[in-house]
């Protein structure tokens, strides 16, 4: 791997997104045009040329930060593949977007992973999905479905097995029409035809072996001698993805010498639930409650996120009004909550993996449960809130909380709304924060176990494209709601978390600081609610459409969630009047981009801190696998 | 869970007062029931969402250890009931069977939430089985996206009362003191889509039906579905046309002529039930005869 140089006395690392953009078009002529779809924007690069031109963007330009790279399939349209980046300043900024198209038949796009080593998942998962070949890349197979399966499902041809129509919603159901169950119709949910000669012995192989030959294990074990002249073997660990420390359906397969681990490969998809293929088929306001299953430890990030992205492409459109201030207010409010329900889970779960088993955890979930019931009286559910709507929200704060489900509990609910928020801000969760560092922060066993240990260092976290409490450990003062700022965050006044030492005991430090900021955020919202009170959180007094069109073009929204860089590329086909489905729905998910460098960090460690490093990165595998 | 001697003590014989509370006289049934209902060990077992609900019915505020069921175990050796708490993936029914397959008899299966239950609103997608009774007996079902911890301690209870309906005289209730011994549920396979070996044979024979026409290994064939979905909207016409269309003959052996593939099943269902009555009938008779001659 190559390491990020910077070219100072060219001083195009300060120029601005347009400069930049020209500056290609200057130096690259030949390859580099500019996209001037409507609604689009950045450049098209000739693919042959397409490893120049990035390594220009990275070291002469200074768009050092990977963070998304995902494939559309333009079926109809162009009849192309194309491949999608941004790439940003780790000093804060806009997005340069370059794109690289290729044939639908023999898809193939020079690989980008010897620049950016954040790109090797993400082309993995369109080599999966869109069936592009990354030529060059060290490691091109299935990530998210298992080898052998049939198809790129998420190019524009491809059907699933309970395939009805195109887009939602299908004529069968509304208006009016004849309803019937898909799976009336195709009784065993098939939808692939077999030889004659089908032999299921010969099937079983393919999924299973292909994992381990990617380590050259099973083949050919390697043969060590240990100090003492013994002759032993190196040893496959298959952790997951049925393991209580794997933070849901992940899997991970070691190879460790003795207890030290010697490689570590992730292993996911097992909960793929194909959320951008049913984003395709769904209307833009139905994806709104697929997102809060993304990262359902903080649904209101997730929803923040996409409607950013859809907000972002109405407002090219003639008929679009931005939220008022009472809604960016009340986004912000819940978006903090969120965060402070994620870092606790994640501290929690993190001294489960580290020993701390499970009495930690109560202690949090404690208040966890108190911003639930919050979120339960205003949006209705404890966790999948689906609470934002695209230029508002789903509604107002009631004025006082009262339990409407929680029958089984202690005591009868009722608040003043404005005096539990006060109470729950100014007291309740500070106080849960500093029990929290007074149990944990000196102490000495988890110093013994986090110190030193799961080092990512700075170039690599940059490099691998990390993202939020994992780079910001690694002294990247890197926070979206700063460095790309949205909403009223500019007008807020906080600070971004950053430490230094880049190992476990820095992500936990970062985590705590970054509860305390929320703390101190949600303190200025409060006053900003109470002189907005009274004022509609939609602009023109009502909510916005049912079923919005949205003009043509393609948007990027991103914001900082709780595990990091959560973003939502968004394409709309929309003609005259604009679509009412996406055409393409990417997540740029943080918990899968962030375990890139996972087997890098592990190496060395022993199998008992692997587990911690795992929670340490904080994912879910919600938004892992998607 | 204190043993509460009068509700235990439900047989017709009757206990002097001063001893109500130190003997009780039932039916080794019950007793054995009210054993295992209080002490269901259910597996450390997480799929998606709904496993964080899971864990917040755990956890402090809506503690399941109240109806016994505290003792989560990592290992399915050791666990008598599987929460498939979450959506179910193609992908991931294959462990989840084996884990099955490896728990000890008695053992329980509840489904929690839409997706476990049915697929949910993850049903239409490529890698989602719509449902763990695919391949699992469930015995209980829990519905919410995700359930509400009440919710899921409404669906534990459900679960205990259906355990103190089982009774150990009758075979079919408690299949692991049978003679014969019980078959694992057979593993999918991940080929060019998921397979259940139990469909074996049917796939066998919808192959060579279409031997004729297709010959390739995974040739992705539009569903039956889709083509009348299609003809409808005939607008589209580029897409239909690589649809290869499925003859007659070929659905034909999707539904088998005999009737609907459940048809025995439903049967099977209905002796099933007539015997259990027929016991039950049985069972009053003599009760009656013996209060008769007393």
């Amino acid at each position: 791997m190559d390491q990020p140089t910077l070219a100072p006395e060219k001083q195009l690392d300060a120029t601005t997104v347009d400069e930049a953009i020209a500056y290609l078009r200057a130096e690259y002529a030949d390859a580099v045009t500019l996209d001037d779809r409507e609604g689009y924007g950045g450049v098209i690069v000739q693919s042959n040329r397409l490893v120049d031109v990035a390594r220009a963007i990275r070291d002469d330009l200074g768009f050092d930060y990977l963070s998304s790279a995902t494939a559309v399939d333009y079926l109809g349209a162009g009849d192309h593949l194309e491949m999608v980046y941004h790439a940003y300043r780790t000093s804060g900024g806009g997005s340069l977007v370059f794109k690289a198209q290729t044939d639908r038949e023999q898809a193939e796009i020079p690989s980008l992973v010897p620049i950016w080593r954040g790109a090797d998942f993400q082309e993995r998962e369109a080599w999966d999905l869109m069936g592009i070949r990354f030529r060059g890349h060290p490691n091109l197979k299935r990530i998210l479905m298992w080898e052998g399966f049939h198809g790129h499902p998420l190019r524009k041809d491809w059907r699933e097995a309970y395939y009805e129509e195109d887009q939602k919603p299908f004529d069968n159901r509304w208006p009016g029409g004849q309803v019937y169950r898909v799976e009336e119709r195709n009784v065993f949910g098939k939808n692939v035809t077999y030889p004659p000669d089908i032999d299921l012995g010969r099937l079983m192989d393919s999924s299973e072996t292909a994992v381990y030959q990617s380590l050259g294990l099973g083949v050919d074990v390697e043969r060590i001698m240990d100090k003492d002249g013994f002759e032993t073997n190196e040893l496959v660990v298959n952790m997951g993805p049925h393991h209580p420390s794997t933070h849901g359906v992940f899997r991970m397969v070691l190879t460790v010498d003795g207890e030290t681990v010697t490689s570590l490969e992730p292993v996911m998809g097992y909960l793929h639930r194909n959320h951008e293929k049913i984003g395709e088929r769904n209307t833009y306001l139905h994806n709104i409650p697929f997102t809060d299953r993304l990262d359902y430890i903080s649904s209101m990030g997730n929803n923040h996120g996409y409607v950013l992205a859809v907000e972002q492409l109405m407002s090219l459109g003639r008929k679009y009004n931005p939220p008022t201030y009472r809604c960016e207010a009340l986004r912000v409010m819940m978006v903090e909550l969120s965060r402070i329900v994620n870092h606790l889970w994640a501290i929690g779960f993190w001294l489960n993996d580290i020993g701390a088993f499970f009495t930690p955890v109560l202690y949090f979930v404690q208040e966890r449960e108190r911003i639930l019931d919050f979120f339960e009286a205003v949006a209705g559910s404890r966790m999948m809130c689906n609470y934002m709507r695209f230029g508002g929200l789903f509604g107002d704060l009631p004025e006082r909380l009262k339990s409407v489900s929680n029958l089984t509990n202690d005591r009868v609910r009722d608040y003043n709304t404005m005096q539990f928020l006060t109470e729950m801000i100014n007291e309740r969760i500070p106080r849960t924060i500093d029990e929290l560092e007074r149990l944990l922060t000196q102490n000495e066993i988890l110093l013994e176990r986090s110190v030193g240990v799961g080092v990512l260092t700075r170039e690599d976290a940059i490099n691998y494209s990390a993202a939020g409490p994992l780079l910001r450990g690694s002294g990247v003062a890197y926070d979206i709601r700063r460095a790309d700022p949205y909403s009223i965050y500019p007008e807020l006044d906080f600070d971004i978390a950053v430490e230094d030492e880049g190992d476990m005991y820095a992500r936990y430090r970062v985590r705590v600081a970054e509860l305390r900021e929320s703390v101190r955020i949600l303190k200025q919202i409060l006053p900003r609610l109470e002189a907005t009170e009274g004022e509609s959180i939609w602009a023109d007094g009502k909510p916005g459409a049912y079923a919005p069109r949205v003009p043509h073009g393609e948007a990027y929204g991103r914001v900082e969630n709780g595990k990091g860089e959560l973003g939502y590329y968004v394409v709309s086909a929309g003609g005259r009047g604009g679509s009412a489905n996406p055409w393409r729905y990417h997540v740029r998910a943080p918990s899968f981009i962030n375990l890139t460098p996972m087997g890098i960090m592990s190496r060395g460690h022993k199998v008992a801190d692997v587990v911690g490093i795992l929670g340490s990165i904080d994912i879910v595998l919600g938004e892992t696998d998607r | 869970m204190d043993l509460n001697l009068q509700e235990l003590n439900q047989t017709e014989f009757p206990v002097p007062a001063e001893l109500e509370n130190n003997i009780a006289i039932t039916s080794l049934s019950q007793l054995y029931n009210w054993g295992r209902r209080n002490s269901m060990w259910p597996m450390l077992f997480g799929l998606a969402c709904c496993a964080i609900e899971m864990i917040a019915t755990a956890a402090s505020r809506f503690d399941f250890s109240r109806f016994g069921f505290e003792v989560m175990r990592a290992t399915p050796r050791q666990a008598d009931l599987m929460i498939v708490s979450g959506t179910v993936t193609k992908k991931m029914v294959v462990p989840i069977v084996r884990l099955y397959n490896q728990m000890p008899e008695p053992k329980y299966v509840l489904a929690m939430g839409a997706c476990a239950s049915g697929g949910g609103p993850f049903k239409e997608g490529y890698n989602v089985v719509s449902g763990m009774d695919k391949y699992l007996p469930v015995d209980v079902y829990v519905p919410g996206c995700p359930p509400t911890p009440q919710a899921l301690l409404y669906g534990m209870i459900a679960l205990q009362r259906k355990i103190d309906g089982q009774s150990i005289a009758n075979g079919d209730d408690v299949p692991w003191y049978g003679v014969s011994s019980a078959e694992p549920t057979p593993v999918p396979v991940l080929g060019p889509d998921i397979i259940d070996p139990r469909q074996m044979d049917m796939i066998r024979r919808q192959a060579e039906a279409a031997a004729g026409d297709i010959s390739s290994l995974g040739i992705r064939d539009l569903p039956a579905a889709t083509q009348m979905v299609a003809a409808r909207v005939a607008a589209d016409a580029t897409a239909v046309a690589d649809a290869t269309p499925v003859s007659e003959d070929a659905l034909s052996f999707v539904l088998p002529s005999g009737g609907a593939p459940w048809a025995e099943a439903e049967d099977i269902r209905e002796k099933r039930r007539l015997r259990a009555l027929a016991r039950k009938a049985l069972r009053a008779s003599r009760r009656a005869t013996v209060a008769e001659e007393e």
